[in-house]
């Protein structure tokens, strides 16, 4: 009885919420943030939902997927990535905010890229949207400098032992993407189906594109 | 600051855990306090170093047991206090006090120009770099009580310019509204036997410098 009460309880403050789900204090203190803001006119609630719109539906890994893609399947694209990122992300409509200066890191056989930003979080917003939790958080901000390979390990990815892993600390208003090496087996396909295997680890550094099948 | 978002290097913060199929936000308001903090931010009562300065202003025990949003707010919230666009009690309370000041609100029909900025520290460089690419470097041995962009693990260390990234907004100046005071900017790499000793798996570091946080080795 006393469960069934709680979920009226909370239930009663649930407008717009689906069914079941329970309000919590944090929704309740960020939604009398938000009304007082709007209140003293600070904020427009239309541009809010705006802003959230563009990174939950317009902005993501996908469009990284495509840089890389490109990059694989036309050398004077890659040519251009490695010589300067901004531009070349530029061309293909991926500019703005937190991806202003990009520089693209080449992974070869004897070289792997990682990047992190170890003061905050910053993350190349226009390619991969925003960044996942584990990459905000203090496991991977702390270990990523000093112990990669454990890092690795976390994420399931081994590399041989003679491979330099070279990690890249964000600190500035530079943003970094690392172009993986092509998967063997995947002569003649389309940009669309390299794309495709393409992932947000992988431009991370902390995963391999996907095997092709 | 010397303080716990400076988190390079430290250890015992256990594995990273990936989520699979991660959505941008866990809950709606993650969705909202994202929004807020960048519509805030657009009315330019500060700017993104005074933002990431807040935010590590945090005390440290409650900065490790907050989440990402969360910090977000709290920095926001301070920032807000301190420019005199709401006080404590309307915090605490959630109600009007007082009317707003006056700002330059975002309307929906600006929020793809403004997510569209490009280059926006970049600055045109009034003296000439003083390093290159290959110069050695070693970074200066600091701990400025105010924000810095120089992490602990790599201070007093030596490194090559690895790249020069152009002249930018220097955070240390213009977190703390001594203006942009715009400087070279360098990717060092470090050993990261130089940073760790033999206790590390990692080849190199590499950590974009400002000049004034470099002096030559």
């Amino acid at each position: 009885m006393g469960e069934e009460h709680d979920h009226d309880h909370h239930h009663g403050h649930g407008h717009g919420d689906h069914a079941g789900s329970h309000i919590s204090a944090m929704d309740l203190r960020v939604r009398a943030l938000e009304s007082l803001l709007v209140e003293k006119g600070y904020v427009d609630p239309a541009a809010l939902d705006r802003l959230v719109e563009t990174y939950e539906k317009k902005i993501g890994p996908r469009n990284g997927a495509r840089v890389v893609a490109k990059a694989w399947s036309d050398a004077r694209f890659r040519r251009w990535l490695l010589d300067d990122a901004s531009e070349a992300i530029a061309s293909l409509g991926f500019i703005g905010r937190q991806g202003e200066e990009m520089v693209a890191l080449e992974n070869t056989p004897r070289v792997h890229n990682m990047v992190v930003c170890t003061l905050c979080s910053c993350y190349p917003w226009p390619i991969l949207g925003l960044p996942p939790v584990w990459y905000k958080s203090a496991p991977y901000r702390s270990r990523a400098v000093i112990d990669p390979r454990g890092v690795l390990r976390d994420f399931g990815v081994a590399l041989a032992d003679d491979v330099e892993i070279r990690v890249w600390d964000s600190t500035a208003e530079i943003r970094y993407m690392v172009l993986p090496e092509r998967p063997p087996g995947t002569q003649g396909w389309s940009e669309e189906q390299l794309a495709a295997l393409v992932t947000r680890d992988c431009l991370i550094g902390t995963g391999f594109p996907k095997a092709p099948v | 600051m010397n303080t716990v978002h400076d988190l390079g290097g430290a250890q015992n913060f256990g594995p990273v855990i990936p989520e699979a199929d991660e959505p941008p936000f866990h809950h709606d308001w993650e969705r909202r306090a994202f929004a807020l903090t960048l519509a805030m931010g657009s009315t330019r009562q500060w700017n993104l170093d005074q933002s990431r300065s807040a935010r590590e202003s945090m005390p440290p025990a409650e900065y490790l047991s907050s989440t990402y949003y969360e910090i977000w707010l709290a920095g926001m919230t301070k920032l807000m206090v301190e420019r005199g666009l709401m006080d404590v009690a309307e915090v605490a309370s959630g109600r009007m006090q007082s009317s707003g000041k006056p700002v330059e609100v975002l309307s929906p029909d600006r929020v793809s120009a403004v997510l569209s900025s490009r280059r926006a520290t970049r600055r045109e460089p009034v003296t000439e770099a003083r390093f290159a690419v290959g110069d050695p470097v070693r970074t200066r041995n600091i701990h400025p009580p105010t924000h810095t962009r120089l992490p602990r693990y790599c201070r007093d260390k030596r490194g090559i310019v690895e790249r020069v990234h152009g002249v930018h907004v220097f955070p240390d100046s213009n977190a703390t509204g001594r203006g942009e005071d715009p400087r070279w900017l360098y990717a060092v790499r470090f050993e990261a036997r130089d940073l760790w000793g033999a206790d590390t798996t990692a080849g190199a570091v590499y950590v974009d410098c400002f000049e004034p946080y470099l002096e030559a080795a």
